[in-house]
């Protein structure tokens, strides 16, 4: 996950110097005959690894999603090409629709939200002393590096009914209601404890992005924009928004894609419950594969969820080689 | 500066000054407190006697401290297990993926071939690859190849999640280095692999530290793959998965609950911190000089 997430972070520039389209040591006709069988000798394994680990799970994904897959064709062999009736039975039930409609609102929420506070701590922390911010930073570090189950282990207990240091701190603060108030027992409670942990866990992702992009407007913009009488916000609008822009379109897109990685805390959390409060896409595929035993419905399922995904993918290629500028 | 000077209209100007500075840092220490508490508490429940865990005022710093739950964690059944299983998975993974991602990445900076940039877009692409939406196929893959309830089957899952990054940051980095290097050995009669050996691993030594920490942290801290592939053969389990079963198993004993995170999330977290002044203040400096 988190090297995934290392990847939008603008590197040093000073590391790159002069990246241009062809490879420095390829330069001149020599290098490249020297080269001869090397190079796919190097790229092989890597090719191999991403043919097998991932072209062909996908296509055995979109095989078996055409197929009449249960468990008895996982046993024995022999699954029926079906066509479209896995996509027909799926597109006309309305527990997926509801499931749709509640993967969208997840994600709306998660990433409305994580991009507000990490913009706001990101301005926040460019603002502070040498001392503030070294905190401010170290803090989102660890609170970054928290291992996913560990930290949904510790939501639990925060938000334990008896003893949670949550309702304590409600209940001490007048709001009597939530005296051993079980959140997990009620959807939108639980789907609330969520949408908190994954915003916890990526605010600092988020946020240490936009700071790092915003140390790049400057300083010289700002200063000829105050002196000709331009207020903080039309400062923030006109010259702060447009310099860090693409980088803000790189995490909103990547924070999108990764809503789907609330997986592991949903299954550790709730698995999809209570009822189907908390059930997104990818948890509803695999419980309808591996608990329901409808391998072909979740194979469906999934790459539903990868078409949903797609859009936002290439948005977020063409943003990024934009960046690039050199593949 | 207008600290220093001892005048009186400045001095109040700085007073003026700290106050307008107030919400700023209140706000700093509201994000350092919310960053901070869920990890404070963790480790705080889990040095806590039972009793006060289980009170019900909260006590915010423990009067007294115990080992008992790390006791009761460490001794619970196949701790030693899981661990040596985890650590297995990760850095066999890890090593895979430096191996093979270090190959990729020198050919994709230094050589020019025919389907080059395909590859790199293979691999941008597969950096984004939907994991979560492929958990389906590959177990029924690993069911038909007989490759269920095998650590090897994770190490090979988790090495194709690490190798693109691994790929993507060596490539960055071989790049920097000067080919002209490696050259001036081999016209000293060094071969070219011997030329790499030598005067370019040396220099790749912090991105290959940097991709593998960042490996390290992928591998170690997946759960849903370990949980779906690993399932009759319970000894093969990984920690995210033995502790996300823990707590069921040890339902109302939150202390051990929490020192068993703390020893999961100890390693992780120690990585990140000697990884932060690459994250942060590397990330700052490097666009302040640019």
């Amino acid at each position: 996950m988190s090297a995934i997430r290392e990847r939008a972070v603008p590197r040093p520039a000073g590391r790159r110097p002069g990246r241009t389209s062809p490879p420095p040591g390829a330069a001149g006709r020599t290098s490249r005959d020297r080269s001869g069988p090397w190079p796919y000798l190097l790229v092989a394994p890597a090719v191999l690894g991403m043919l097998y680990l991932l072209v062909y799970p996908l296509a055995r994904a979109v095989l078996i999603s055409f197929q009449d897959f249960r468990l008895r064709q996982l046993i024995a062999g022999h699954a029926k090409f079906v066509g479209f009736a896995n996509y027909r039975t799926l597109l006309s039930d309305p527990r997926f629709w509801t499931v749709v409609r509640r993967t969208f609102v997840f994600m709306a929420v998660n990433v409305v939200l994580i991009m507000v506070i990490a913009l706001l701590v990101a301005l926040m922390t460019q603002r502070l002393g040498r001392i503030w911010r070294t905190a401010v930073l170290s803090s989102l570090v660890l609170a970054w590096a928290m291992p996913v189950v560990a930290a949904t282990t510790v939501f639990q207990w925060l938000f334990h009914s008896e003893f949670g240091v949550v309702n304590w701190a409600l209940t001490s603060l007048g709001f009597d209601s939530f005296e051993r108030y079980p959140w997990f027992a009620h959807g939108t409670a639980a789907f609330a404890i969520l949408v908190l942990l994954v915003v916890w866990q990526s605010v600092p992702f988020a946020a240490i992005t936009l700071y790092s992009a915003l140390t790049t407007v400057p300083a010289e913009l700002h200063e000829s924009a105050r002196i000709d009488g331009a207020g903080a916000f039309r400062i923030l609008r006109s010259i702060t928004f447009p310099v860090i822009r693409p980088i803000v379109m790189l995490v909103l897109c990547l924070e999108v894609i990764w809503t789907f990685k609330a997986f592991t805390q949903i299954w550790v959390m709730t698995r999809g419950g209570p009822g189907d409060a908390t059930t997104i896409l990818p948890v509803y595929a695999v419980q309808t594969a591996l608990a329901g035993q409808r391998y072909d419905l979740g194979s469906a399922a999934s790459l539903a969820t990868v078409v949903l995904m797609s859009g936002v993918l290439v948005l977020y290629f063409r943003q990024m080689f934009r960046q690039e500028d050199e593949l | 500066m207008s600290v220093t000077s001892p005048d009186t209209p400045v001095r109040r100007r700085s007073t003026v000054r700290r106050l307008r500075r107030l919400p700023l840092h209140a706000g700093a220490a509201l994000t350092v407190l919310v960053c901070l508490f869920p990890v404070y508490w963790m480790a705080v429940t889990a040095f806590k006697p039972s009793r006060d865990i289980q009170s019900t005022t909260p006590q915010f710093v423990p009067h007294t401290w115990t080992l008992e739950h790390f006791r009761t964690a460490v001794h619970a059944a196949g701790f030693a297990r899981f661990w040596s299983n985890s650590l297995l998975v990760t850095v066999g993974a890890v090593l895979l993926s430096l191996v093979i991602g270090c190959g990729a990445a020198f050919a994709v900076a230094r050589m020019r071939w025919r389907g080059r940039r395909q590859f790199v877009l293979a691999v941008f692409v597969a950096q984004m690859a939907p994991w979560e939406s492929l958990i389906i196929p590959v177990y029924i893959i690993a069911r038909d190849t007989d490759m269920l309830d095998r650590l090897l089957t994770l190490t090979l899952v988790y090495f194709m999640v690490t190798l693109p990054f691994t790929t993507i940051v060596l490539r960055g980095f071989i790049a920097t280095i000067p080919p002209e290097l490696e050259e001036a050995a081999r016209v000293d009669g060094c071969t070219r692999f011997g030329a790499f050996r030598r005067i370019a691993l040396p220099l790749l030594a912090p991105g290959l530290m940097a991709t593998s920490l960042f490996g390290f942290i992928t591998a170690w801290n997946e759960f849903a793959y370990a949980n779906f592939l690993i399932i009759k053969n319970q000894d093969n389990r990984t920690l995210p998965v033995w502790l996300s079963s823990f707590k069921n198993t040890f339902g109302t004993d939150w202390g051990a609950t929490m020192a068993a995170s703390t020893l999961f999330a100890l390693p992780a977290l120690g990585v990140f911190l000697l990884l932060q002044r690459h994250v942060t203040s590397g990330l700052a400096s490097g666009a302040v000089k640019g």
